[in-house]
């Protein structure tokens, strides 16, 4: 059981994270700098943790995107690994080409922090099998840019793929389709909004996200 | 340097006719040097003793502030207060100003406030862990108003989401009072090992100084100076001494600052905040008694052509000054370019007890550093103490047809309205450890001290009208209130910091505002065992002769040794039990009932009778600890009908309330009576606390039971609580979306 946590100049979600990983696994995950070019072989799993990579400055993710590390992640990704871009890393990860469509400025043009009830689309996903048939869950979000976009022949598509993972039931920021969470074709790849890592213990005010962990780790242990 | 280079000479007098020193102040410089200064050398002079830097004003009142206790580990006088938590940790914490940038340049203004006061926390070795914010803003249909809170929430929140420290709480008040001077207030909150501290003074002679951080720039010259004044007509023209802020480089400058006091490199460090490389050379040098030279070639620039006056004197932000242990350089270096931050060694420590800086192969400053530190100005000003006002009679005035309909203008009005607007817009997760934040209903922040069953509740409390009520009562008010926000989610009130608004302490009536609350407060530390640690004073929070209400916003912190002994006031069920804790007079003057009822800012401030205070709070927190009180609210703005509104609004029950005694009913519901908690819990539980109660000599009455959908009082006056709800909710969103009926 090996995990990572990349971590770049400017991600505040990587020791919450780490929490997360710790909590489910029972051992900490490595923090993986990214100015080193490669990643250590024989992860199980790797997370791209939320925060403001290189300040935001460009546009959300896409310095940060083209750090050294990325290039091997890309890699191990399209090797099968399974990653988990969350906030931040859902912008990196969209940036980076691994997951379709963008994360655009909140349509209310203002960071919104509060609880968000989710859906979950599709519970045959690496990441989402744990959780049975339990449809609803509760996760915060803290964002300024995560208006999800893509175009309709895009939307159709991942929708027809059942790579929606994750919708709002109460759109809190544009996303078309109310499109919290999508993965990759293959599926090992999620990114989403939503921080499940803050909530995993009681004292969060709830613990949905421990079943996100488990399904995509339950199995390494 | 034996005499004025004349080249250097030059703007000395336009420096004077700014005011930046008076002219009784140049004559001190003179008998100091025996020589006329240059204008590098004025210029730190200036800022040195300017009011936001010397405290000329405030520094002889400040001394009555209680500041030792058991806990205090460092009081006033380093960059930040520090108390022992146990375990080996400390906690770390200030709260500071930043009014008058923030009221030219909302965004950047805010967001520099937040910066400042992060550095000031991670400079003593904290990891921030939580950021709270006290603001003030003007009449809502102001004109000014609308986008001055949408600036300054703004910049809050980029500074600290970007930075990565949850804001956890805060309260924001509007009064037309501060139309022309807002006031934006922001505490941090650090946590450290008790042996891994760090201070500023520099006691070692032949050390490196080394700067690290952000380039500097010609941003904020004369920041602090202009802080010590008044506003007037033009006062925009200030816009280039606010500073910009960069939370991505003061994230990267926490990460290298921590990385490296983890290493055995540092000997002491100093963020530069105000009055930027010279505050903080003078400051660490003067405070460690030795002399500190410097080269301000090596000074990592971002223009070009800037001039020792200019680097001296810029408030470029993220950066920091630290004297590094002999042979540690090439340590720091690795971590700081790792971060892609500048470092340079620009200097040296001396045994000279001067300030010497070279500057392209001269010597532009050479100064006695004592003179700075000792011969600064202070003043005891003139005060008047503010005219004594009589208490409302309650049977004088008439009582409103219907109670709920009063409590739905209370409940509703700019006072007691939901900010949800507001702090939705930060961050209040991040890192993973809240426990309690602006959306839960606790009378405090709480934070977890990360890996641990502990936690730190944190508030900040101040009621201005009370103040300008009654200074000396209403600063006694302040520390009171933030002990008992403690006391009600059942922390332990360990300290707290200030931060000091008010008008020019050159009028007698607004230094006798000043020393009035100071007085209060400090009365009110010593009683309630709850010492001043750190702090800010802001004054000159004036425009066009208009001063603000006097604003003595007190940052508290406490600490819970279990987190499962805390308690709020959220989990209410139908059935349960209302409990008044403290006793109740109706005192309505300056009430909120008062303000929205009657239209009617007079009457004196409530008294705070401490010794009942202390012994009200005790034996809550006792109920809490012992696991029988889990639903306990203090009662302050609106009474306690608005307490009981925000109880029946968090859980969506409405409550019953009923009274038979001799106050008018409006004046038993409204009365901002102090020293009062509301607790609910089961019948039998209910029982018990009243009967420990009684025991204990505390009042303690039955208020009514939860239950139904509306708020209703002696059976009657229903209020209806998702009319409620809406009400309360709508208020700011509908102002800030600029509905002309949210003005009203």
């Amino acid at each position: 059981m090996k995990t990572a946590v990349i971590v770049f100049p400017g991600s505040n979600c990587d020791r919450d994270a780490a929490m997360a990983l710790e909590a489910v696994t029972g051992k900490a995950p490595l923090m993986v700098w990214h100015g080193d070019s490669q990643l250590p072989d024989g992860l199980d799993f790797i997370m791209v943790p939320g925060g403001f990579s290189y300040g935001d400055y460009l546009r959300s993710g896409a310095v940060a995107s083209r750090s050294p590390v990325m290039q091997d992640l890309v890699k191990k990704a399209e090797a099968g690994v399974p990653v988990l871009g969350v906030c931040n890393g859902f912008q990196i990860l969209t940036e980076a080409g691994l997951l379709p469509g963008a994360l655009m400025r909140n349509a209310g043009l203002r960071f919104v922090c509060e609880p968000a009830p989710l859906t979950i689309e599709n519970h045959n996903s690496a990441f989402t099998h744990a959780y049975g048939d339990r449809k609803d869950v509760v996760f915060p979000i803290a964002h300024h840019d995560g208006n999800f976009f893509a175009d309709q022949a895009t939307l159709d598509r991942i929708e027809g793929e059942g790579q929606v993972i994750l919708r709002y039931r109460k759109n809190p920021n544009g996303s078309m389709r109310d499109i919290a969470g999508v993965s990759n074709e293959k599926g090992n790849v999620l990114g989403m909004m939503p921080h499940p890592e803050r909530a995993i213990d009681a004292h969060h005010g709830g613990t949905d996200g421990l079943a996100l962990f488990e399904s995509i780790l339950g199995g390494l242990k | 340097m034996a005499s004025v280079d004349p080249k250097y000479a030059e703007g000395i007098d336009e420096a004077i006719a700014l005011d930046h020193v008076t002219a009784e102040e140049y004559e001190v410089i003179l008998k100091e040097l025996g020589r006329a200064p240059n204008i590098v050398e004025l210029g730190i002079f200036s800022v040195m003793w300017s009011e936001h830097c010397s405290y000329k004003s405030s520094r002889l009142h400040l001394g009555k502030f209680p500041t030792t206790g058991e806990r205090v580990v460092y009081g006033p006088g380093e960059n930040a207060g520090v108390v022992d938590i146990g375990d080996n940790q400390v906690a770390i914490f200030k709260m500071e100003s930043h009014n008058h940038p923030s009221y030219i340049e909302p965004y950047q203004g805010a967001a520099t406030g937040v910066g400042g006061i992060l550095r000031d926390v991670f400079t003593m070795g904290a990891r921030p862990i939580a950021l709270m914010n006290a603001l003030r803003f003007g009449d809502p249909s102001h004109p000014k108003t609308r986008q001055l809170v949408s600036g300054v929430v703004a910049g809050i929140g980029g500074y600290g989401n970007c930075v990565g420290v949850p804001t956890v709480g805060g309260e924001t008040n509007f009064d037309k009072g501060y139309n022309g001077n807002i006031l934006v207030n922001a505490m941090a909150v650090g946590l450290a090992d008790r042996d891994k501290v760090f201070t500023a003074a520099a006691r070692e002679i032949g050390y490196p100084v080394l700067y690290v951080g952000s380039k500097t720039g010609r941003d904020g010259i004369h920041g602090a100076t202009m802080a010590s004044a008044e506003f007037g007509e033009g006062s925009e023209e200030n816009r280039p001494t606010v500073q910009v802020g960069d939370p991505f480089t003061e994230k990267k400058l926490i990460e290298a600052c921590l990385e490296l006091m983890s290493e055995d490199a540092i000997s002491s460090i100093q963020d530069m905040g105000a009055a930027g490389l010279t505050s903080s050379s003078v400051e660490m040098a003067s405070s460690g008694g030795v002399g500190i030279e410097l080269n301000l070639d090596h000074v990592p620039q971002r223009e070009t052509a800037m001039t020792a006056y200019e680097m001296m004197l810029s408030e470029s932000q993220e950066r920091m000054l630290m004297i590094l242990k002999p042979g540690s350089e090439h340590i720091a270096e690795r971590i700081f370019k790792k971060w892609d931050l500048d470092v340079a060694t620009i200097g040296v420590t001396t045994d000279t007890k001067r300030l010497v800086l070279k500057h392209k192969g001269e010597v532009v400053c050479d100064l006695p550093l004592d003179p700075i530190g000792d011969k600064a100005p202070k003043y005891d000003r003139p005060h008047l103490p503010s005219e004594v006002r009589a208490n409302i009679d309650p049977n004088r005035l008439k009582a409103p047809a219907h109670l709920g309909e009063a409590l739905y203008t209370l409940m509703t009005s700019p006072d007691m309205a939901s900010k949800r607007w507001i702090w939705e817009q930060y961050d209040r997760h991040v890192m993973a450890d809240t426990v309690a934040s602006s959306q839960n209903p606790a009378d405090a922040a709480i934070v977890r001290i990360h890996k641990s069953d502990k936690a730190l509740a944190i508030t900040t409390d101040c009621t201005p009208r009370y103040c300008y009520a009654d200074p000396y009562e209403g600063g006694k008010q302040a520390v009171a209130e933030a002990w008992r926000n403690l006391t009600a989610v059942g922390a332990e009130p360990i300290a707290i910091t200030d931060c000091l608004n008010f008008g020019n302490p050159e009028r007698p009536e607004i230094m006798g505002q000043f020393v009035g609350c100071i007085e209060g407060m400090a009365e009110a530390c010593r009683t309630l065992n709850f010492p001043v640690v750190s702090g800010n004073v802001s004054l000159y929070n004036e425009t066009d002769g208009q001063a603000i209400p006097p604003t003595p916003a007190v940052g508290a912190v406490g600490l819970i040794e279990q987190l499962d002994q805390r308690a709020t006031y959220g989990g209410l069920e139908a059935g349960d039990v209302l409990l008044i804790i403290g006793e109740t007079h109706g005192h309505l003057g300056a009430s909120l009932y008062m303000r929205h009822v009657e239209g009617d800012e007079d009457g004196s401030a409530p008294p705070v009778d401490l010794a009942v205070e202390k012994r009200n709070g005790d034996f809550v927190r006792a109920e809490i600890k012992a696991g029988r009180a889990k639903i306990v609210h203090d009662l302050s703005d609106g009474g306690l009908a608005c307490g009981v509104a925000d109880m029946a609004l968090a859980n969506m029950i409405g409550i019953k309330l009923a009274y038979n005694g001799d106050l008018p009913v409006f004046a038993w519901l409204f009365g901002e009576d102090q020293a009062r908690y509301l607790i609910a819990a089961k019948p039998a539980i209910a029982e018990d606390i009243r009967r420990n109660a009684k025991a204990a000599g505390v009042p303690v009455d039955v208020l009514g039971l939860a239950g139904g959908d509306a708020i209703t009082i002696n059976g009657g006056h229903g209020l209806d609580l998702i009319r409620l709800k809406t009400g309360h909710d709508g208020w700011l969103p509908a102002l800030m979306a600029g509905e002309a009926a949210a003005a009203e």
